[in-house]
C-alpha cells in the first residue's frame, strides 16, 4: 500500500510539475500580451477624456466614503471598469503572494483614496441573489463601510429590486434625462420601477437578432443575402412555412422550441402578474402553439439551450438553419474560434428574424443608503453615457452599447464588417430591432414564470402532458416559488 | 455482579455527560436555533414577497392543511420512495456481495485493493460535475444513443431525460453509482470488526461459504447493517441534487420531483411557513419508516 | 490462514469455488470500468476547448490540455491555488474535528450509565432525520449575526455534532469495543479522558478512517454553504470557484476550463482516500478484539 501511494504521490507530482511547467511558460507570454494590450488602452482612455476625468476625481474625492462596495456575479463589470472608467487603478497583480503565500490584492481597485471591493457570488442555485438580499435587509445596520454601494443585476429579476426601496432612482444620484437621452428605451424600461421612476442604467444594449447558415439559406433559397432570408422569416407565419421548406431539405429552422421563447416573451402586451394574478399573456400562447406543431411535425426539437444537442448546429453537420441571439452569442459562444464550425469559416448571417428581442445584459444599480453617491454617479456617466468611452467599449470588448449614436455612426461604417458573419457589418440590424422594442410590461416575477412556463410547456410539447395539465402545472410551480400570487 | 457495577460506575457516570459538551454545545450554538425555528414557523405565514418580508403572522394548522390539501405532497413522496429503491436495493445487494467475496479468504480475490480504491472513487466527483456527465452521454446525440442507434437496437436517437421511467432509471442509476462504494467500505469495515475464529469455528463445523455468510457474517454485521439501512433511507427521502442537476426539475410531468426539490421552491422566496410545513412532513415520515426498519431488524434477532 | 481455509473448502458443498471466483472477477470489472469510465470522460472533457465541447461528445482526447490549463490558473479573479489550500483547510478541519468528536460522543452513550443516556440517544437520532435545507437559512442568519462571514469557522466547527457519524461510530463500538476492556484500563488506574485517547481511539482507527474520508469528501465538495458564506477572492473554496467559472462573462466562459478545474479538484481527494484507506486496512489485523 505505502508503495503504491507512494507511486501515485509521485505520479501526481510529477504530472503537476510538467503541467505547471508548461503553464508557466505560456503564462507569461499571455501576460505580457495582456498587459501592453491594457496599457494602450489605458492611455488611450486618458488622454480621451482627460479632462472629464480630472473633474470626476475632485468630485469623488470630497465626502465619500472609504470603501465602494460592488455586488457582483462575474467579472465582466470589473473588468468594464478597470478597461474603461478614467482614474481606476487595478489591485495588485493576480500573481503577487503575501508572505504566506497566499494571494494577494486580487479583489480590490482604487478610485483616488477610495478602495473599490468586489463582493463577486457566483449566480448558480441563486446564491448571488441570496447573497445580495441578505445584504441589502441588512444594509441599514452595517457599518459605514461594508454597505453594498453598487449592485448588478439581470433583466429577469431587475424588476424584484428596482420595485424596492433598497435601489436609489438615477435622478437622486443627480443624473438628468438629458444625460441618458442617447440610450437604448428598452435598457430603461428594464430599471423602471412601477411609478415610472428609473432606477438603474446600462452601459450595454443586447438586441437580438436570426443568425442564418449562409451555406444552407443558398442551398435551400437559392441566396444567401439577409434580405432575401428575412423575406422567409419576416413574421411567425412565414418562419413556420419556411421551418417545412427546411426540413424537407434537412435542416431544423432552429434547434428548439426553447431558441424562440424570447422573441416571442419580449413582444407581449401584458406582464406576466396582472393585480396579483398569474397572466398567461396571447404572445406566450402563440409561441406554445406555434412550437407545439413545429415539434409535432418533426421540424425542431425541444432541447434544452446550452445543451450539447443543442450547441451541435454550431458546426455544418449539425444541420441547423438558424440561431436567435444577440451579438455576444455569435461572437464569443458559437464556437468561432474552433476550425470546422460555421462561424470559423465566417458562415454565419444576420437578419432581423419575425420580432425584435433582446438577450443578457447588466444593469448598474445604486443601492439605498450608500456612501459614495458622487463616484456612482461618475462611474454610471462615463460607462452609459460617455460616448467617447462607449466607443472605446464597442472596439475593445465587442460589446453592442447602449448608446445609439454611436451606434448608429457605426452601423454607416463600411470599415467595420464582423468576420464571424461573413463581412456583413450586422449593426443596422441590431439597431433596427432594438429601437421599437417595448419593455414596459416586465414584472417582479419574470425570472420564476419564465422558467417555469417554458419548463412545463416544454413538457407539453414533448407529449408528456396535455395542455391544461401542463397550465396547471405551471400555475402550481409559480405559487411555490411565489405564494402572494394566485391563479 | 451487577451491583459491584452498580457502584463502581456512578464515580465514572459524570464522564458520559462530560464527554457529550462538545456535542451538545456546538449543536445548541449553531443548529439549535434554525432547528426550532423551522417547526416554530411552519405555523405561520412567514416569506418574502421580492425583498418585502410578510409575516410572521401566526395561521396554526393552515400550512398544514394547504399541503395535505394538494395532492402533489404524495405524489412528490411516491417519486421520492421510488427513486430511492430503485437505487438503493441494487446498492445494498452488490455493496453486500462484493464485501462478501472481499472478505471471503477461500475465494483468494486478486488486486483487492484495486477494486477497493475504485468503487469508492465515483463519490469523490461533485454530483453537480457527475450529472453534467450523464446528461452529456446520455443526450440525443450523444455517444450511448449513437452506440444504440449504430448497433440496431434502436431504430432512432431516444431523448431518455423527456420519459418518466429511463429519467428516474437513470437518477437512480447515479446514486447506485455514488453511493455503493461508500456502502461496500461500511460494510467491509464492519465485517473487519468481526472476530475471524468464528468463520473457523464454523469452517470447522462443515459449513459452506454461503452459510457462513447468511448465519454467521450477515447477524454479526447487524448493528454496521442497520446504521446503512437508515442513514440510506435518510439520505434517500433528503434526495436532491442528483435529480436537480439531472433534470433541472423539469422531468415529465413533475414524475422526478422529490420532497426536497418541492422543498427546496417554496425556499425560492424563503417561505419559512410551508418550507417548515414540509420539514416537519419530512422528519416525521423519516422518524416513522426508521422506526419500522428498527423494528424490522430487531424482529430477526429472535 | 488462507491455506487452512483452502484444505476445508475443498470439503464444503458450496458453488464450485473456480465458478464463483469467475463470476466475482466479472462482476468486479464491470463495476469497475463502470466507476472509472467517468473520470475518463472528465479527462477528455478537460484536453478539449469550449468550442470542441460544442460539437458533442468524443471518445478521443483534444489537444487542449496544456491551454485549458494556463487559462484555469490565469482566469481573472479565480486562484485555483488558493482554492485548493483554502479546501484543504476547511476539509480537513471539518473530517478531523467531526471523526474525533463524533467517536466521543458516541463513547460517552456507549461506555456510560447515566440517567439521561437513553434521551439523548433518540435524541440526537431524532436530529439527524431533520432536513437540513430548510436550517440553512437559519443558519446564514445565524452566522451573519455572529460576525462569521468570510470565515472558516462556520463551515468547520459545527462539524463537531454530526449525528450521522456518531451513529456509525455508536454502531461500531458495539461490535468492537467491549466494555471490559475500559473496566480493565480503569483497574490499572488510566483516567476516562487517557482510556478514551490512548484505548479506545486505536480500536476505532478503521471506522474513523472511514468516517474521515466521508466527512473529508462531503466538505470538499460543498458548495451551497460555502458560496452563501465566503465571498473574498481568498477565502473561497474550489466548488465556489467552480460555480463561478460556470457563471463566467460570455467573453471568458470556457467548459474546457471548467471540467479541467473539476479534475483539477479531485485529485488530491483522491490522494487523501489512498491514504487513509491504508488504515482501513490496518484495521484488518487488530480486528478480533472482540473475545
Amino acid at each position: 500500500m505505502k508503495k503504491k501511494v507512494l507511486s501515485v504521490l509521485l505520479a501526481a507530482t510529477m504530472l503537476t510539475g510538467i503541467l505547471a511547467g508548461c503553464g508557466n511558460g505560456a503564462t507569461t507570454d499571455q501576460g505580457g500580451a495582456g498587459t501592453s494590450d491594457a496599457g494602450t488602452t489605458d492611455a488611450g482612455t486618458t488622454d480621451a477624456g482627460s479632462t472629464d476625468a480630472g473633474a470626476a476625481d475632485a468630485g469623488a474625492a470630497a465626502g465619500e466614503g472609504a470603501v465602494l462596495n460592488i455586488y457582483t456575479w462575474n467579472t465582466e463589470f470589473m473588468n468594464r471598469l478597470t478597461d474603461h472608467y478614467p482614474g481606476y487603478t487595478k489591485g495588485s497583480d493576480n500573481t503577487e503572494t503575501d508572505e504566506n503565500g497566499n494571494l494577494k490584492g486580487t479583489v480590490e481597485g482604487k478610485i483616488g483614496d477610495i478602495t473599490v471591493k468586489f463582493n463577486i457570488t457566483p449566480s448558480k442555485d441563486n446564491a448571488y441573489q441570496n447573497n445580495l438580499d441578505e445584504a441589502l435587509l441588512g444594509q441599514e445596520s452595517a457599518a459605514a463601510d461594508d454597505k453594498v454601494d453598487i449592485f448588478l443585476v439581470e433583466a429577469d429579476y431587475a424588476l424584484k429590486y428596482v420595485n424596492s426601496d433598497y435601489s436609489m432612482a438615477v435622478k437622486d444620484l443627480g443624473i438628468t434625462d438629458a444625460d441618458i437621452a442617447d440610450q437604448y428605451k428598452y435598457t430603461q424600461d428594464v430599471v423602471t420601477d412601477s411609478n415610472g421612476v428609473l432606477k438603474g442604467l446600462s452601459w450595454q444594449g443586447c438586441p437580438g437578432v436570426m443568425f442564418y447558415n449562409r451555406e444552407a439559406a443558398k442551398e435551400v433559397f437559392g441566396s444567401d443575402d439577409p434580405a432575401a432570408v428575412q423575406e422567409k422569416v419576416k413574421d411567425w407565419a412565414a418562419f413556420n412555412a419556411t421551418a417545412k421548406e427546411l426540413h424537407d431539405a434537412g435542416y431544423s429552422i432552429v434547434t428548439s422550441a426553447a431558441d424562440t421563447y424570447r422573441t416571442y416573451s419580449n413582444n407581449v402586451s401584458s406582464p406576466w402578474v396582472v393585480d396579483g394574478k398569474i397572466n398567461i399573456d396571447e404572445n406566450l400562447m402563440n409561441w406554445v402553439n406555434d412550437s407545439k406543431a413545429l415539434v409535432d411535425a418533426g421540424y425542431i426539437g425541444t432541447s434544452e439551450l446550452w445543451s450539447a444537442d443543442w450547441s451541435k448546429g454550431f458546426f455544418p453537420d449539425g444541420k441547423v438553419f438558424a440561431y436567435f441571439g444577440p451579438a455576444w452569442l455569435v461572437n464569443f459562444s458559437m464556437s468561432a474560434d474552433t476550425e470546422g464550425s460555421i462561424g470559423y469559416n465566417g458562415g454565419w448571417g444576420a437578419t432581423e428574424g419575425p420580432q425584435g428581442f433582446f438577450w443578457g445584459g447588466t444593469w448598474i444599480c445604486a443601492a439605498t443608503g450608500t456612501d459614495n453617491v458622487a463616484t456612482i454617479k461618475d462611474i454610471m456617466l462615463q460607462l452609459t453615457c460617455n460616448p467617447e468611452i462607449m466607443k472605446e467599449i464597442v472596439i475593445k470588448d465587442d460589446d453592442f452599447v447602449n448608446n445609439k449614436p454611436t451606434m448608429e455612426a457605426m452601423a454607416q461604417d463600411t470599415s467595420y464588417s464582423s468576420k464571424v458573419l461573413g463581412g456583413q457589418n450586422p449593426l443596422a440590424m441590431y439597431c433596427a430591432g432594438v429601437n421599437d422594442l417595448d419593455l414596459s410590461n416586465l414584472s417582479d416575477y419574470d425570472q420564476a414564470c419564465n422558467e417555469e412556463f417554458q419548463k412545463a410547456m416544454l413538457d407539453y410539447m414533448k407529449g408528456n402532458v396535455d395542455l391544461d395539465t401542463a397550465k396547471e402545472n405551471f400555475f402550481k410551480a409559480v405559487v411555490t416559488k411565489h405564494p402572494d400570487l394566485t391563479y | 455482579m451487577k451491583m459491584g457495577k452498580r457502584s463502581k460506575a456512578v464515580r465514572f457516570n459524570k464522564w458520559g455527560y462530560i464527554f457529550l459538551i462538545p456535542f451538545l454545545v456546538t449543536f445548541v450554538v449553531f443548529q439549535l436555533i434554525p432547528l426550532i425555528s423551522t417547526i416554530v414557523y411552519s405555523f405561520f405565514e412567514y416569506y418574502r414577497a421580492g425583498l418585502k418580508v410578510v409575516g410572521p403572522n401566526f395561521l396554526g394548522l393552515q400550512n398544514y392543511i394547504k399541503l395535505f390539501s394538494d395532492a402533489d405532497i404524495w405524489k412528490y413522496t411516491g417519486n421520492t420512495l421510488i427513486i430511492w429503491l430503485m437505487g438503493f436495493v441494487p446498492q445494498i445487494i452488490v455493496s453486500l456481495l462484493i464485501a462478501a467475496w472481499f472478505s471471503d479468504p477461500s475465494l483468494r480475490l486478486k488486486g483487492q485493493r484495486f477494486f477497493k480504491t475504485v468503487i469508492y472513487l465515483p463519490n469523490l466527483i461533485m454530483a453537480a460535475a457527475f450529472a453534467m456527465l450523464f446528461f452529456m452521454l446520455f443526450s440525443k446525440g450523444g455517444p450511448v444513443n449513437s452506440i444504440l442507434v449504430n448497433s440496431g437496437i434502436f431504430a432512432e436517437a431516444y431523448t431518455f431525460l423527456d420519459h418518466v421511467w429511463p429519467t428516474r432509471i437513470l437518477i437512480a442509476f447515479m446514486n447506485f453509482l455514488m453511493w455503493f462504494g461508500n456502502t461496500t467500505i461500511l460494510l467491509m469495515a464492519g465485517m473487519m470488526g468481526i472476530d475471524t475464529s468464528l468463520f473457523e469455528a464454523a469452517q470447522v463445523d462443515g459449513a459452506t461459504s454461503t452459510q457462513i455468510f447468511f448465519r454467521v457474517t450477515l447477524p454479526l454485521l447487524k448493528p454496521i447493517l442497520l446504521y446503512v439501512m437508515i442513514t440510506s433511507l435518510i439520505g434517500g427521502l433528503q434526495m436532491f441534487d442528483v435529480p436537480q442537476i439531472l433534470t433541472g426539475d423539469a422531468s415529465p410531468n413533475n414524475t422526478s420531483r422529490t420532497l426536497i426539490m418541492f422543498l427546496n421552491n417554496n425556499l425560492y422566496s424563503k417561505n419559512y411557513g410551508m418550507g417548515g410545513a414540509i420539514s416537519v412532513y419530512l422528519f416525521v415520515m423519516t422518524g416513522i419508516l426508521s422506526l419500522l426498519v428498527f423494528k424490522f431488524t430487531n424482529g430477526k434477532k429472535k | 490462514m488462507a491455506v487452512k481455509f483452502d484444505d476445508k473448502q475443498k470439503a464444503s458443498k458450496g458453488v464450485g469455488i473456480g465458478i464463483r471466483r469467475v463470476i466475482a472477477y466479472v462482476v468486479l470489472i464491470l463495476v469497475s470500468f463502470l466507476c472509472l469510465f467517468w473520470f475518463y470522460v472528465l479527462f477528455i472533457n478537460a484536453t478539449r476547448s469550449e468550442g470542441d465541447l460544442n460539437r458533442g461528445f468524443s471518445f478521443l482526447p483534444g489537444g487542449n490540455l496544456a491551454a485549458n490549463w494556463t487559462k484555469m490558473l490565469n482566469f481573472p479573479m479565480i486562484s485555483m491555488g488558493t482554492g485548493m489550500l483554502n479546501s484543504v483547510i476547511v476539509s480537513t478541519l471539518t473530517a478531523a474535528l467531526c471523526t474525533y468528536f463524533s467517536t466521543m460522543t458516541a463513547y460517552a452513550i456507549h461506555a456510560y450509565e447515566f440517567r439521561l443516556k437513553k434521551p439523548m440517544f433518540t435524541f440526537i437520532l431524532a436530529v439527524m432525520m431533520i432536513p437540513t435545507q430548510v436550517t440553512v437559512l437559519g443558519f446564514l442568519q445565524l452566522v451573519r449575526g455572529m460576525g462569521l462571514e468570510d470565515n472558516f469557522i462556520p463551515l468547520i466547527v459545527p462539524a463537531i455534532a454530526s449525528p450521522v457519524v456518531f451513529f456509525y461510530m455508536k454502531q461500531y463500538m458495539e461490535s468492537v469495543l467491549p466494555l471490559s476492556l475500559v473496566e480493565a484500563a480503569r483497574i490499572d488506574g488510566s483516567g476516562e479522558f487517557r482510556t478514551f485517547n490512548s484505548i479506545v481511539l486505536p480500536l476505532m482507527k478503521p471506522a474513523m478512517a472511514v468516517q474521515a474520508i466521508f466527512s473529508f469528501v462531503s466538505s470538499w465538495n460543498n458548495y451551497f454553504t460555502p458560496s452563501l458564506i465566503l465571498h473574498d477572492d481568498k477565502m473561497k473554496t474550489l466548488p465556489i470557484l467552480i460555480a463561478q467559472l460556470r457563471s463566467a462573462d460570455w467573453r471568458e466562459k470556457d467548459m474546457g476550463v471548467v471540467y479541467m478545474a473539476i479534475s483539477f479538484s479531485i485529485f488530491p481527494v483522491i490522494l487523501v482516500y489512498l491514504i487513509l484507506s491504508k488504515h482501513i486496512v490496518q484495521g484488518l489485523a487488530m480486528g478480533s478484539v472482540k473475545g
